[in-house]
């Protein structure tokens, strides 16, 4: 219960400042902490597999990515927030409301977690968390039931990859221009 | 033990927070931040019913919202660039090429 208060605390305090900060080398450090935050939140749930990929391709790539284009563009300028910054945030506030409103009268009938010996009891693929852990089953899924979106999540990466080649080449995008 | 909806109103809070950070920022670097929020707020839930509802396909998903997430930035960080070569801004009140 504590952990989760303060993972969530943390997480929301940082997903505040990404928005609210200016200078975008702050909005991307404070992103950095909500994932590590977001890490240990996944292992309070028992995804130790996704919290490990969490760091190593949020905070290890995605975020070094981030920064690096900050920094090679050398935004010194301090730029403001929209002209509708109040509408916005209303509006927000407004869906938040209606989404807390919504969950507080679900009734959500899903069982609570059961402990060790419970979980053991039930089914096999349940137990079968406990018994290989959690790297093994979701790579045993991966590559039974879910093979082929697995194959085209690895299109995906190769199409930007391809795409992000094109775009950053330079000559390519000016030359069409001029014709 | 934390209730399931706890979560739910964690990811909505995030959520909501990358919308508004969508709406009212300029900053094109930001509004991709944003959105990286937003995934990242999904991928919360996803996390949260894998282990109510005792089913890893919830994991093998955030697993899927994880490569989706990473082909975008790097897209999205190209195409930021590619901006940037031609008006020096990343402003996205200046970027009004397609307005009609």
């Amino acid at each position: 219960m504590f952990s989760f208060f303060y993972f969530g605390t943390i997480i929301v305090l940082a997903a505040f400042l990404v928005v609210a900060l200016r200078n975008p080398v702050y909005s991307v450090i404070a992103l950095l902490i909500m994932f590590f935050h977001m890490a240990g939140l996944f292992i309070t749930l028992h995804a130790e597999f996704l919290a490990a990929v969490q760091i190593i391709v949020y905070a290890g790539a995605i975020l070094v990515l981030y920064l690096f284009v900050v920094m090679l563009l050398n935004l010194k300028r301090d730029d403001s927030y929209q002209r509708q910054l109040w509408l916005g945030v209303g509006l927000g506030g407004v869906a938040l409301a209606e989404v807390i409103s919504l969950v507080i009268s679900a009734h959500l009938t899903v069982s609570p977690p059961l402990n060790e010996a419970g979980r053991l009891a039930t089914s096999a693929q349940t137990a079968g968390v406990v018994a290989q852990g959690n790297t093994e089953l979701i790579g045993a899924l991966l590559y039974t039931k879910y093979l082929f979106p697995f194959e085209l999540a690895s299109l995906i990466l190769l199409v930007a990859m391809i795409g992000a080649i094109l775009l950053t080449k330079k000559g390519i995008l000016e030359a069409k221009g001029d014709s | 033990m934390v209730p399931l909806s706890y979560y739910m109103m964690l990811s909505a809070i995030v959520f909501l927070t990358g919308l508004v950070g969508v709406l009212i920022r300029r900053n094109i670097i930001i509004l991709l931040l944003s959105i990286e929020l937003m995934l990242n707020a999904t991928n919360i839930n996803f996390v949260a019913f894998s282990y109510y509802l005792h089913d890893p396909a919830g994991q093998v998903f955030v697993f899927f919202a994880l490569t989706v997430a990473a082909a975008e930035v790097a897209v999205g960080l190209a195409i930021i660039l590619a901006l940037y070569r031609g008006k020096a801004t990343v402003n996205i009140e200046e970027f009004n090429l397609m307005k009609g």
